[in-house]
């Protein structure tokens, strides 16, 4: 007799996740160029939303500190062109997962030490002394005018595209398009064996019940920390990606309103479910490029997005959608 | 030597600002167990109601009228703080009270909606443009220190700061809603049974707090403008008094002001790139060794 | 060799002896009830004995291996496990999930992070066997926090007994539940414990319960243990009987069957 349902069947998430992946694929041949350009926005900021969520949904600890990892895989891919003028993007994604890794590492076995609301003010301090260090030290970071990355330098797949010459931005944003959308489903696919994987299930008991966690002999601490390394290093990668998109790195990715972001974002797709964080990343980066278009006053547009969601729909799209597909199911 | 007595009295002039916003900061966290990200903001808030009660009450050319004049700008400073408490008068009851049954990440989420908000609201009331009330500092003149001259409205920022925490000490400990204050802040439910109105008490301790944040900015308008973005910077710092101090603490604020404004100082001397970071590990160190702070409570 | 010697273990609050000078053993197999007024120490001292507390002093050996100085997981490896008085059980998790993570973290599993857990066939077979051991089987996809009180009692020992203790610790599985419940909650777990002989430790205010199933009884009172031995001996310990009518009433002793 075959054990009965446990978990989420492999073959049914492909069947959703495939077409998805798929529909993104199409997209690029039905939007303009503006709308693709935006979509790499939106799937960067996803990777970092899933990183992010690692620590919020699945292990319970809320980090106002993340724009440090987004920051510092951003500054590292800036550095590396700059000064030792790396071109490959392959390079640039090693080297700033790598920086991340080990300042996550460092930040989070600090951090883990607390929980609550003393976990998210630590995350926060240690966050902002990369800020001020970017800040201050303009001769090595250019202070607030940052870092230009140009695209023109960057050579993705160890050197085979490059985008010098004559619509070479066109062309760039397409081939990066579907680059970033590549890594994007591969972070997606290791996020989702990680929270699905017994390490997974650990943290979510660490979230539910960390005392009892401990009595069933599961290293609290030790799993934590685990779990802020690897967020760190997701969000890092996002970080990475972004900067040759952007074309600039400056202080503002590692100011604290920016991990502010990163949280709005996630709450804004919904922190409980694995896909609210992607959905909540797309959108909110629509949300924020429409809003500052449509007025100056788009802070305030978001802020008030952000009041109407924690009034009225706490658990994000995803969970609401949830929902109503729920009621709609029961009739 | 001169220099060194200027050095102090910048010291202590930066501490008394740091301890009014963070004194509030610290207050609402102890009553309410509330980390307010939009505090900072409300101390830009306070900044720009002074400049703008002043500069529209005396014209922007007025200094130099007399002692009246001054007067009456002194006079108007308060309106900020003033304006400040109420704003959070009305912010608790709606926005706030609505989520203490739900995690504290949702009360996070919301004040940092409250900091947006409030942002592009003050850049619509009061416009893009920096709004100083720097006519009052030209009319108190300076005092001599040896062979140094030092801004006499600066000692006045001083006074505030000490009176501030006088006065605050004693409605903490000396009146009987200092004893119901501290009773709701150790015990909610315990309160509530007892028959204290834990709401009115709520609504009560976010508007002092906010107070607070807006006297802070109402002392400090006259010395520095009010920009945009200087409740964003101001906030970390009073993050940084607090939990040097001790979240919740008003000994703790008060030492860790002192603390935070007499490094930045230095800092600002000898250390100028790392002056913030400094800061911010110190915090950290605290955090990580004494969590509940140099005066907090177990 | 006892399973389990506990050495002049004490811990005191403030001025309260929680556990005064405990020197208990336990055999292996041995199926012992803890009994005691309210505030006696056995709480107090299965706190202490699975690093809920630190001691003041004394030690705790687990076959000859002191273990004072060992962290909560580190005794959960050395083979102690327990249960709450109070649910303490991972309420977001389906009843499933909780014993299996139980069961990955015995099997040193809970660090993988590349493979699904769900398709660990040997664990998942394993967990559904805990679950319909203990009566569960069909809530097993059921999130915890929507199981009945009673159900959740009994995953909370399922969590201590899937780590295949040595020794396992039972604190009141049937308190907070109705009468009604009690009676087939604890033959539930008897049959469990008794059937696999695994030595178990529990924590028990029923003295038709404690009598019923007890190889050994220990009467604690006042943070010490006050008398210990057979169920016939302490139903005619006069002295014990002293102490727990004074707590639990007249009818204390009275069988109701």
């Amino acid at each position: 007799m075959p054990a009965a349902r446990t978990g989420p069947s492999v073959p049914v998430v492909l069947a959703v996740a495939v077409p998805v992946i798929v529909a993104f694929a199409v997209l690029p041949r039905v939007v303009d160029l503006y709308q693709t350009e935006l979509l790499i926005y939106g799937l960067t900021f996803a990777i970092a939303a899933l990183g992010f969520n690692l620590l919020l949904g699945y292990t319970g600890l809320l980090s106002f500190g993340h724009s440090a990892y987004f920051g510092m895989g951003a500054y590292t891919v800036a550095f590396i062109v700059r000064d030792l003028h790396v071109q490959s993007m392959e390079l640039c994604i090693l080297a700033g997962v790598l920086s991340t890794f080990v300042i996550a590492a460092l930040f989070g076995y600090v951090c883990v030490r607390h929980t609550r609301i003393f976990f998210g003010i630590l995350t926060l301090a240690l966050s902002q002394v990369l800020w001020s260090l970017a800040f201050k030290f303009f001769w090595v970071t250019g202070g607030t005018d940052g870092i230009r990355v140009a695209r023109t330098g960057i050579t993705l797949l160890g050197g085979l595209i490059d985008f010098k010459g004559s619509g070479s931005y066109q062309k760039f944003v397409y081939a990066y398009y579907y680059y970033v959308l590549a890594l994007f489903a591969i972070s997606a696919a290791l996020m989702w064996v990680i929270v699905h994987s017994p390490f997974g299930k650990a943290l979510q008991a660490i979230r539910d019940n960390e005392i009892r966690a401990g009595f069933v002999g599961i290293r609290v601490r030790r799993y934590r920390w685990i779990a802020f390394v690897i967020s760190g290093c997701f969000t890092g990668l996002a970080g990475v990606l972004w900067v040759p998109l952007n074309g600039l790195t400056t202080p503002d990715i590692l100011y604290w309103p920016f991990s502010g972001e990163i949280v709005f974002m996630t709450v804004l797709g919904g922190f409980r479910t694995f896909t609210g964080p992607i959905v909540g990343a797309i959108a909110f980066n629509y949300l924020k490029v429409y809003a500052v278009a449509s007025s100056q006053y788009w802070q305030m547009v978001l802020g008030c997005v952000l009041v109407v969601l924690v009034m009225v729909l706490p658990t994000g799209i995803v969970g609401t959608l949830a929902r109503l597909g729920g009621k709609l199911r029961r009739g | 030597m001169d220099t060194l007595v200027i050095q102090t009295l910048n010291s202590i002039f930066y501490a008394a600002v740091l301890f009014l916003i963070a004194a509030g900061l610290s207050l609402i966290y102890g009553v309410m167990r509330i980390v307010n990200l939009a505090h900072g903001t409300f101390y830009a808030l306070g900044a720009y109601v002074s400049a703008w009660a002043v500069g529209t009450a005396f014209g922007l050319g007025a200094s130099g009228s007399g002692n009246l004049v001054l007067a009456g700008q002194l006079l108007l400073l308060p309106l900020g703080a003033i304006a400040v408490a109420a704003v959070g008068a009305v912010i608790e009851p709606t926005l706030l009270r609505p989520l203490y049954r739900r995690p504290e990440e949702y009360v996070l989420l919301i004040t940092f909606g409250m900091l947006m908000i409030l942002e592009d609201a003050m850049k619509f009331l009061f416009g893009g443009t920096p709004l100083s009330a720097g006519s009052i500092m030209d009319s108190m003149g300076s005092i001599r220190i040896g062979s140094l001259l030092y801004p006499s409205y600066n000692l006045v920022v001083i006074g505030v700061g000490i009176m501030a925490a006088i006065g605050l000490w004693w409605f903490i400990y000396r009146t009987r809603f200092g004893i119901i204050l501290r009773a709701t802040s150790q015990d909610r439910r315990m309160a509530s049974a007892l028959g204290l109105n834990v709401g009115r008490v709520y609504v009560q301790a976010f508007a002092i707090g906010c107070f607070m944040a807006g006297l802070g900015g109402a002392v400090v308008v006259p010395a520095q403008a009010a920009v945009l973005g200087m409740g964003v910077d101001a906030l970390i710092l009073a993050f940084v008094v607090i939990v040097i101090g001790g979240l919740g603490s008003l000994e703790g604020a008060l030492v860790g002001a002192l603390i935070v404004g007499f490094v930045r100082t230095a800092g600002i001397q000898f250390f100028a790139e790392i002056e913030l970071a400094v800061l911010y590990l110190i915090a950290a160190a605290v955090l990580l060794v004494r969590p509940t702070g140099l005066f907090g409570k177990a | 060799m006892a399973l389990l010697q506990t050495v002049d273990l004490k811990r005191y609050f403030g001025e309260t002896r929680a556990v005064d000078n405990v020197n208990l053993s336990i055999e292996e197999g041995e199926f012992v009830s803890l009994v005691g007024p309210n505030g006696a120490g056995k709480t107090s001292l299965i706190n202490v004995i699975s690093a809920r507390l630190t001691p003041e002093s004394g030690k705790i050996i687990i076959k000859g291996e002191d273990i004072t100085r060992l962290s909560v997981t580190q005794r959960v490896r050395a083979g102690i496990a327990r249960s709450f008085q109070l649910v303490n059980v991972f309420d977001d998790l389906t009843t499933f999930d909780n014993v299996a993570l139980a069961i990955f973290s015995r099997e040193g599993k809970t660090a993988h992070l590349g493979t699904l857990a769900h398709l660990d066939h040997a664990v998942a077979n394993e967990a559904d066997a805990v679950l319909k051991q203990f009566g569960l089987a069909a809530k097993r996809g059921d999130n915890a926090r929507d199981l009945s009180q009673g159900e959740r009692k009994l995953l909370d020992v399922a969590l201590a007994y899937a780590l295949k203790p040595k020794l396992l610790f039972l604190d009141e599985p049937t308190s907070g539940v109705s009468t009604r419940d009690k009676g087939q909650i604890m033959d539930t777990i008897a049959s469990v414990v008794r059937g696999e002989g695994i030595t178990a430790v529990i924590v028990e205010h029923d003295m038709d319960v404690v009598f019923k199933y007890s190889d050994r009884i220990v009467v604690m009172a006042q943070g010490a243990i006050l008398a210990q031995g057979t169920p016939d001996e302490i139903r005619k310990n006069e002295q014990v009987a002293m102490v727990l009518l004074g707590s639990s009433g007249p009818d204390a002793f009275t069988r109701k069957d």
